[in-house]
This record gives C-alpha cells, sequence and structure tokens, in this order.
C-alpha cells in the first residue's frame, strides 16, 4: 500500500482542477464502467471514488483555494498558517480507536479502515461559523461503517471525536488558544446518518495535511468546525461531550451548531454567507442546504435554544 | 526659517508617499489576485490594521517629542491623525459596501447587536470631528483650549479601536493584546509627561 507515502504535497503536485473536472466527466459518460485501478492515469491514488446522490452540482472551489484557508488552529491561527506549517504533521503510522460504550474496543490502522467500504466522492457545500463557504469534493465513507466496528452498546448515545496531538509537529498546541486536544461530539443518530463521512482525500487524491489528512470528519449541515480533523480517536458516551469551542466560548458556540441563517452568531449574523471565490454573498441555507435529509433529526428540538 | 520650512515639507512629502503604501498594496494585490482565497476579508481586515497603526502612530508623536526632543513627531502628526480617519474610512466603506453590500437594516441590526460594531462605528463617528477641526482656523474658533479638549478624545478612540479589534477576534486574542500593549505605553508616558511638566512649572 503506497497510500499514504507522501507526507508533504503541494497543491501543484496533486491532480490539476482541469485534469480533475475532465477525469470526472470521463467518468460520468463511461457510467461507471471504468474501474480506477484501469485508468491509464497512474497518478490517480484514492480516486475519483464513487459518485454519490448526496453530491451536489454546485461548481467546485478551486484546489488551491480548498488547501490554501483552512482554519486548522493547532497549526496557527491565521488562515494561510496549515498551508504553510502542517507538511510537518506525522500521518503515518496512523491509527483510530474506539472506545467508551462499545461491546468490541479497537483500535484500527489506516489500511484497515479504508478497507471498511468503497470510497466515495461525495461534492459537499462547508459553511464556516465565520461566514465563508466551500464545495469541496470529498472522498470518503459513511462514519457508520467505521463505528459499526466496534459494536455500540444500547446506552451509547453521543459520539466524542478526539483529534491529534502533536506538540513538536504543531506550532498551535504551544500557544494556549484552545484547550488541546481539539475534540468535537455528535448525538448518535448524527453520527450515523448517511451524509455525515470521514474523508481520507479530496479532488481524488489523498488529504492535504492542512485539510486534516488522513482522516476528517465531515458533517455536511453543521458549521465547519464541528468537522474534526486528524481524528485519533472516537469514544462513546452516554453523556453529551463538550466541546473543544464549548469550552472556549459557550455563550457562542453550542453542541449542535446546525447551519442556521436564522440564529445569530452572537458577534456577526449568520444570514448570509460568501462562497469563496466569489464577490457577491449569498443566503445562507437551513442546514446549509440539507435539510431534507437532515430536519427530522431534530423535530421537537428548539434549534435556538440548542444552537 | 526657509530650510526648516523645506526640511519639514519634504519630510510631510515622504510621509504622505509612505502612507498611502498600503492602500497601493492593496489596490496592487487585488488586480493581481495576490491576497488569497478571500481577498474582500484580507482587504477589510488589512484597513482595520492600519487605522489602528495609524492611530497608535498619531498618540506616539507628542511623547515621542517630550523625551526626546525633536521636532519633526510633531511636525508630522496632524497628517498621521488624517490618515487613521483615511483608513477608518476606507474600512468602514468596505465594511457597508462589500460585507452588507448597503443592507441598511442589516447594518443597523450590527451596529445595535454586536459590540464590536458598536466600539467600531463609535471610534469612526467621534474621529470625524477631530478630521474636521484639525486645521488652523478650526483652533482659531474653538480657542486653544477648547480644541485641546476636544482633541483629547483621540484618546478614547484609540481605546474603542483596539475593543472593536479584541471583540471581533475568535479566540486568539494575541494581536489584540500587543495593539493594548503599545496603547497602554503611549497613555502612561503622556500620563507621566504631564506629571513631570506640572512638576516643573508648579
Amino acid at each position: 500500500m503506497h497510500i499514504f507515502k507522501k507526507p508533504h504535497i503541494l497543491p501543484s503536485e496533486i491532480t490539476p482542477q482541469v485534469v480533475y473536472t475532465h477525469r470526472r466527466n470521463f467518468l460520468q459518460l463511461s457510467a461507471g464502467l471504468v474501474i480506477a485501478g484501469l485508468l491509464p492515469d497512474a497518478q490517480a491514488k484514492l480516486g475519483p471514488g464513487k459518485a454519490s446522490v448526496f453530491s451536489t452540482n454546485e461548481p467546485l472551489t478551486s484546489l488551491k483555494n480548498v488547501t490554501s484557508y483552512n482554519n486548522f488552529y493547532e497549526f496557527g491561527t491565521a488562515k494561510e498558517d496549515p498551508a504553510e506549517y502542517a507538511h510537518t504533521l506525522r500521518t503515518k503510522p496512523w491509527t483510530v480507536s474506539i472506545e467508551g460504550l462499545v461491546k468490541r474496543p479497537r483500535t484500527l490502522g489506516m489500511e484497515d479502515i479504508l478497507k471498511l467500504a468503497p470510497l466515495e466522492e461525495r461534492i459537499y457545500r462547508l459553511r464556516c461559523v465565520e461566514g465563508w463557504s466551500m464545495v469541496i469534493p470529498w472522498l470518503g465513507f459513511p462514519l457508520a461503517s467505521l463505528l459499526r466496528q466496534a459494536e455500540p452498546l444500547g446506552s451509547a448515545k453521543y459520539v466524542e471525536f478526539i483529534t491529534a496531538l502533536q506538540p513538536d509537529t504543531m506550532p498551535g498546541i504551544r500557544r494556549g488558544v484552545l484547550d488541546w486536544p481539539y475534540t468535537e461530539g455528535l448525538r448518535l443518530d448524527e453520527a450515523m446518518h448517511p451524509l455525515t463521512i470521514m474523508a481520507a482525500g479530496l479532488y481524488g487524491d489523498i488529504l492535504p495535511n492542512q485539510n486534516g489528512a488522513p482522516l476528517r470528519l465531515v458533517v455536511p449541515w453543521k458549521y465547519g468546525f464541528k468537522s474534526g480533523k486528524s481524528i485519533v480517536k472516537i469514544r462513546f458516551t452516554d453523556r453529551e461531550p463538550r466541546t473543544t469551542w464549548m469550552k472556549s466560548s459557550p455563550s457562542e458556540y453550542g453542541f449542535y451548531s446546525n447551519v442556521n441563517p436564522a440564529v445569530d452568531h452572537p458577534r456577526w449574523s449568520q444570514a448570509n454567507e460568501r462562497r469563496i471565490g466569489e464577490f457577491f454573498k449569498r443566503k445562507t441555507l437551513l442546514f446549509n442546504g440539507y435539510a431534507d435529509q437532515v430536519s427530522h433529526l431534530y423535530t421537537g428540538l428548539d434549534l435556538r435554544k440548542y444552537f | 526659517m526657509n530650510s526648516f520650512k523645506l526640511k519639514s515639507n519634504g519630510l510631510k512629502l515622504f510621509v504622505f508617499i509612505a502612507s498611502l503604501i498600503p492602500l497601493g498594496w492593496y489596490v496592487w494585490g487585488i488586480q493581481t489576485d495576490n491576497l488569497g482565497a478571500n481577498p474582500i476579508e484580507v482587504v477589510t481586515r488589512g484597513l482595520g490594521t492600519w487605522t489602528l497603526n495609524f492611530l497608535l502612530m498619531t498618540l506616539a508623536a507628542t511623547p515621542l517629542r517630550h523625551y526626546t526632543g525633536w521636532t519633526w513627531p510633531l511636525i508630522i502628526r496632524r497628517m498621521l491623525g488624517l490618515f487613521a480617519f483615511f483608513y477608518a474610512g476606507l474600512h468602514l466603506i468596505t465594511y457597508l459596501w462589500f460585507d452588507q453590500f448597503f443592507d441598511w437594516l442589516a447594518i443597523g441590526k450590527d451596529i445595535f447587536k454586536r459590540p464590536f460594531i458598536t466600539a467600531g462605528m463609535a471610534t469612526f463617528l467621534l474621529l470625524i470631528p477631530l478630521a474636521v477641526t484639525s486645521n488652523a482656523r478650526a483652533i482659531r474658533t474653538l480657542g486653544e483650549r477648547r480644541w485641546k479638549q476636544l482633541h483629547r478624545m483621540v484618546y478614547l478612540c484609540g481605546v474603542l479601536a483596539v475593543l472593536h479589534y479584541t471583540w471581533m477576534v475568535k479566540a486568539d486574542i494575541s494581536n489584540p493584546l500587543i495593539y493594548w500593549a503599545i496603547l497602554a505605553v503611549l497613555l502612561s508616558a503622556r500620563g507621566l509627561s504631564r506629571i513631570q511638566k506640572y512638576n516643573v512649572t508648579g
């Protein structure tokens, strides 16, 4: 397996967007008959991945912007910091342990994780709590297929995600900006939802470090910070986990953090967003446009109170 | 006298051109698409940072003159203050235009609901009378004492501007803290020089 060999990828080394887009078109034309391994493009490492009904057909945010404008505070709080410093992140070997209220606590290596389910291409909108958004072609698989490996107990109600803590490779850790390691959490039904994926790649190739290599959570109907990067541990609990941002500022960041134009962040409005690469702002959609798929999860829940 | 005038004019011209460099940088950056994925954010924040920089430079002029005896800080003080106002105005315009697209209802809500916007807007409003009265005629009309009293408001502007910055950031307040530290040094330097002055004269 040569999948995780390259520790440092420049955006320019990854398949150019034009080639990528062409390849997608070509694949769509050949109606899925072409198997990834038989493609003439020997560069393809993970992709292109099975197409998904959950994908949007909105124009993609450029690879350059996806990989140069990131929030990954372990590598600094400026947007360009992760692209500059995250190349030091050690992503091999990588294991993810699943523990807590499960029948079979397990630690899985990256190679095994990638065999759990076929990789799919999921083109999702990503809405950051700061008021900007992107459209990103992730490569991943449903989180549920990973969670089932550990056979969660009936008492498990929540899932906590703990991300990598490498003080020697992460300059941001030394500054006490947040409570490290960065942790996030989901309700069990949110975690098992088919939209929720673990991504191992984007734009047809393995995840660049600044985007959360080698494995990250993607929960497209919640603000971006809910989608933890570089996950190392998953813990099932019966109590709502306190996430890093909730500890940092409980009045500003709630557990749910569903994208909702009607519920403002205390310091700024969430009604609009700027799609990266666009000049005019667009209206933010409830659940980031995934209301049809997820609103049933929140029936009867006061979204203002449980923000 | 003539050579002094010549020198001070040269200095002013130099400072004037130098003060336009940040603006030039952002204009060039936009033209060449060199400001990253979110250029509007870079420009808006950059213009805010330069407002702060010019405000602090303005506040530094008097203590610098006091402790060094140099006269040049006083020669450029007004210009620095006006550039602070200039950048504050551009910063405000980027917010009104590219952030809100002149949605006055949303802007009004922002001003009343969000403390950091309130502080920023208050800073700008307080800077207006200072900019308007930054000429010799205004000093004559107001009288020196009242003019000085009015212009002491620049301290308040400094505090409000840094507050605006502090309330805006998400978690990492290290940069605002640097501005607070500089502001504290400048304000206490003024306090000290004042006490010294009273001791000498009284």
